[in-house]
């Protein structure tokens, strides 16, 4: 299938090539997450033409596609088939990829009540830094034969390896999707929430914005509807709208050139004690931050919950800024790139 | 390096190495008789034993921390031990290294019902969370089959499923936090109670690493609901295809059971001979579909599941008529490896996983394969995900009968390979599956998992002869395989 899509040989040759040269790579998609990986320095190496569905098979509740896939072309085909990516990735950008949507490992609103992407990747096949294709993982659900390579890329942003084909777990999508709101301060949302997560609901979604709890319900009709009737609430007539908006951040929300902070944390954390505004999704365990705080009072805050903090925006700058890690972990993520990418080609910082 | 090698016999380093390990653990937490060593000859791969060297069973992870230290320091090579429940030989002993028991870590350190998670020692047993949890309406979910005895330490090193995997995931997908030590020493700390970590994914690399990696001393798991509900039916088939098929369509009609169990004729005589669980002794094959939710949910889903499987020709469906009838149901299918024990002096248990499509082709080629080692199988299937556990019957005291089982059962392995599944779908790999490992992995994949060892444990201490294949074992096993006239590893070298 779309055999014409598939330049892996090139990319390999150009990896390899490169290595040759002492030439470092930036591993390019469509762009649409430069705000978050931010400017590398190195040659461009494109991987939009490798592109195209490979095999998709509703009844396995698989797909594989290549990276420079369009996300959106993934959904489409799944949709034909009633079914969904149950991360619900965020796009940021309408010609985002699927690589880059791995690679950088956002997950959306789903992400606390069915998985983050990495929980749905099932395979994936790469280059690393010295140019060879590898195999990780596969086609099936279940797969313990060597080490979990497959989830470890997701996130990794390009820095241990060049991804170039992806299979994913999907599931079918409910059959019913209704929002109920509740008007509550932040505080109270955050204890309903849990309170909520705790009970055998059908819940798909849960954040707090403005002055509003909204909870999503997913599932049979039959079953949504007695989960409404407990939960009570207003309903939203503007569900998918609604849930869009928050996860490509364009709920008014994220509006305003305030630095953006993604703080992860233990999902019934307290109201914490820093200034600015706050957007609560994942049912409490991600939490929006617009603030001029220090980044050390952040941190230090996010680390006191349980959790870590992430500086994901800031205006007229690209690159997110990562939360600092133990010195245990640097000296093993430096060794994992080395194992990766042993002449620090790929997406070097 | 100058330090000189002791030039002391192999007893006489163990007593040295037993001196040194007690100067910071009770006398009696280390292990050097015979008598001692012996009940940790081998885990539940019972057909590979070695009597190990030294077994330690350190309480805290101080102790654990200076014993790593002081085996890296002498190049002594450690293998982690949970509760020996283990499928794969992952914690099969070495005789010249030391065996390190975490029994001792048996506690559960908190229960945080607001967070919805347990924090635990490697030691806890699997059941004991759920049963932990439990007063807050709370379980935790991966469920493999030795629930009752396997510990949580085990189940994250094996990346351990269950029954419920394909709506409720693998461990990996319930496991938050992990605090591990290097081979130096080191505690490292990965997560808690959050969703994610900062960084490279190491929780979901630790998770399955057999050892290999780190030794883990606690980890951080979620809690799930119980639900308000779980409903099964059991639908029979008179032929194989056709249960298979009717998996497909369950899944095909947008369903996510929470349990999905396909068992054989012969699985389905001997655990009905076993457990009285009312199969029909008749039948080619019996599908097991749980749902779970709110009752409501559940109620409106059998009810299309009973219809759906009639549809796709089965010739009784029925459904549980209350939770006894429910255990009763699923007590034949999680007694089968037991049942199918009893109808052979010994049993060997295979761990594939393939795309569903392919099962009927699956297991055409197993019962070939059966006829041709005359060795009965029986087979029972996680059919939701594809995880299939043949089961080869065979007499470990007559002579070579072992060694044709494991042939038997490389041949299946490979050719769940061949379909594009994998040699293992949640038992490990561990000193068992070794040479399939060849088979399912190219050269340059192998090497990539050596080069990510060394980055965690450069000096090769940790759990050495498990998990990953070296090169030069995978060219002698090659000798014996050889693909479309091709050798699989042409440029290695032949002895």
């Amino acid at each position: 299938m779309n055999a014409a899509n598939d330049i892996a040989p090139q990319l390999s040759e150009t990896v390899k090539a490169a290595a040759g040269r002492g030439t470092r790579l930036v591993i390019a998609g469509s762009g649409s997450k430069r705000f978050y990986t931010g400017e590398l320095e190195g040659e461009k190496l494109d991987v939009t033409g490798h592109r195209g569905i490979v095999s998709y098979e509703p009844t396995e509740l698989v797909i594989t596609a290549r990276a420079g896939t369009p996300l959106a072309d993934i959904e489409a085909v799944l949709a034909e088939k009633g079914q969904m990516l149950a991360f619900e990735p965020p796009y940021f950008g309408e010609t985002a990829t699927l690589g880059g949507t791995i690679a950088c490992g956002f997950s959306g609103p789903r992400r606390p009540y069915a998985g983050a992407a990495r929980d749905h990747v099932l395979g994936v096949r790469i280059i690393n830094g010295n140019g060879e294709i590898l195999h990780f993982g596969g086609e099936v659900m279940k797969n313990v034969a060597g080490y979990d390579v497959s989830r470890l890329m997701v996130g990794a942003r390009g820095t241990l390896g060049v991804l170039l084909e992806i299979s994913l777990k999907v599931l079918p999508k409910p059959a019913k999707e209704i929002t109920l709101c509740h008007a509550m301060p932040a505080d109270k949302a955050v204890t309903v929430m849990n309170a909520w997560g705790a009970q055998p609901l059908p819940l798909s979604a849960a954040c707090h914005a403005g002055d509003t709890l909204y909870v999503r319900l997913s599932g049979t009709e039959l079953g949504v509807q007695a989960a409404r009737a407990k939960l009570g609430g207003k309903l939203l007539d503007t569900s998918d709208e609604f849930w869009r908006d928050i996860r490509e951040h364009r709920h008014r929300f994220f509006q305003g050139g305030a630095p953006l902070w993604r703080l992860s944390v233990p999902p019934a954390t307290a109201a914490m004690n820093l200034p600015g505004q706050w957007l609560i999704d994942w049912g409490g365990a991600q939490r929006w931050l617009k603030s001029d705080a220090p980044a050390a009072d952040i941190r230090r805050a996010a680390e006191t919950a349980g959790g870590h903090a992430t500086l994901f925006r800031s205006a007229g700058h690209n690159g997110a800024s990562f939360h600092p890690l133990p010195a245990t972990v640097v000296t093993l993520q430096q060794n994992l790139k080395r194992a990766f990418d042993p002449d620090n080609r790929l997406n070097v910082a | 390096m100058s330090t000189p090698k002791p030039a002391f016999s192999h007893d006489a380093k163990r007593e040295a190495l037993a001196t040194r390990l007690r100067e910071f653990m009770p006398r009696s937490s280390v292990l050097t008789t015979e008598e001692d060593l012996r009940p940790y000859e081998c885990d539940g791969l019972s057909a590979y034993r070695r009597l190990p060297w030294i077994v330690a069973l350190p309480e805290t992870t101080d102790q654990v921390g200076r014993l790593l230290r002081l085996c890296s320091e002498q190049n002594i090579p450690v293998v982690a031990r949970g509760a020996g429940t283990g499928l794969s030989g992952g914690a099969l002993p070495l005789e010249d290294g030391v065996l390190l028991s975490l029994a001792k870590f048996n506690r559960i350190l908190e229960v945080d019902p607001a967070n919805r998670t347990a924090t635990v020692q490697p030691g806890v047993r699997n059941l004991a969370i759920s049963e932990a949890a439990a007063p807050y309406g709370l379980y935790y979910a991966p469920d493999p089959s030795s629930q009752l005895a396997c510990s949580i330490g085990g189940n994250v090193a094996e990346n351990a499923g269950g029954v419920h995997c394909l709506k409720y995931g693998l461990t990996v997908h319930n496991v938050t936090g992990i605090k591990f030590m290097t081979m130096d020493g080191e505690l490292v700390t990965l997560g808690g109670k959050a969703l994610d970590i900062p960084g490279y994914d190491l929780l979901a690399l630790m998770t399955g690493s057999e050892g290999m990696l780190g030794v883990m001393v606690e980890f951080t798991v979620k809690l799930l609901p119980k639900p308000e509900r779980a409903q099964v039916v059991l639908a029979v088939f008179d032929e194989i295809e056709m249960a298979g098929d009717a998996v497909a369509a369950i899944i095909a009609g947008g369903f996510v059971p929470a349990g999905l169990e396909m068992m054989d004729n012969l699985a389905i005589r001997a655990a009905e001979a076993y457990a009285k669980a009312g199969y029909p002794v008749g039948a080619a094959a019996i599908l097991l579909c749980e749902l779970d939710g709110t009752a409501e949910e559940v109620s409106e889903g059998i009810a299309q599941i009973r219809t759906l499987l009639l549809k796709q020709g089965a010739s009784e469906v029925r459904a549980a008529k209350d939770e006894a009838d429910r255990l009763r149901m699923w007590a034949g299918r999680k007694a089968a490896f037991p049942a199918v024990g009893r109808l052979s002096p010994d049993y060997y248990c295979m761990d594939g996983t393939i795309p569903r499509k392919h099962l009927a082709r699956v297991l055409k080629r197993i019962s070939e394969l059966s006829k041709e080692y005359g060795l009965a199988v029986a087979n029972v299937f996680h059919a939701g995900d594809g995880n299939l556990h043949p089961l080869i019957l065979y007499n470990a005291n007559k002579p070579g009968e072992l060694e044709k089982t494991e042939e038997l059962g490389g041949k299946i392995l490979e050719f769940c390979v061949a379909v594009g599944g994998t040699v293992t779908g949640e038992h490990g790999v561990g000193v068992e599956k070794i040479n399939q490992m060849c088979i399912q992995f190219t050269k340059g994949e192998l090497e990539q998992f050596h080069a990510l060892k060394a980055a965690f444990d450069p000096k090769g201490l940790l759990n050495p002869g498990k998990a990953v294949p070296t090169l030069s074992r995978c060219a002698e096993f090659g000798r014996m395989h050889v693909h479309g006239g091709k050798l699989i590893y042409p440029d290695l070298e032949r002895f």
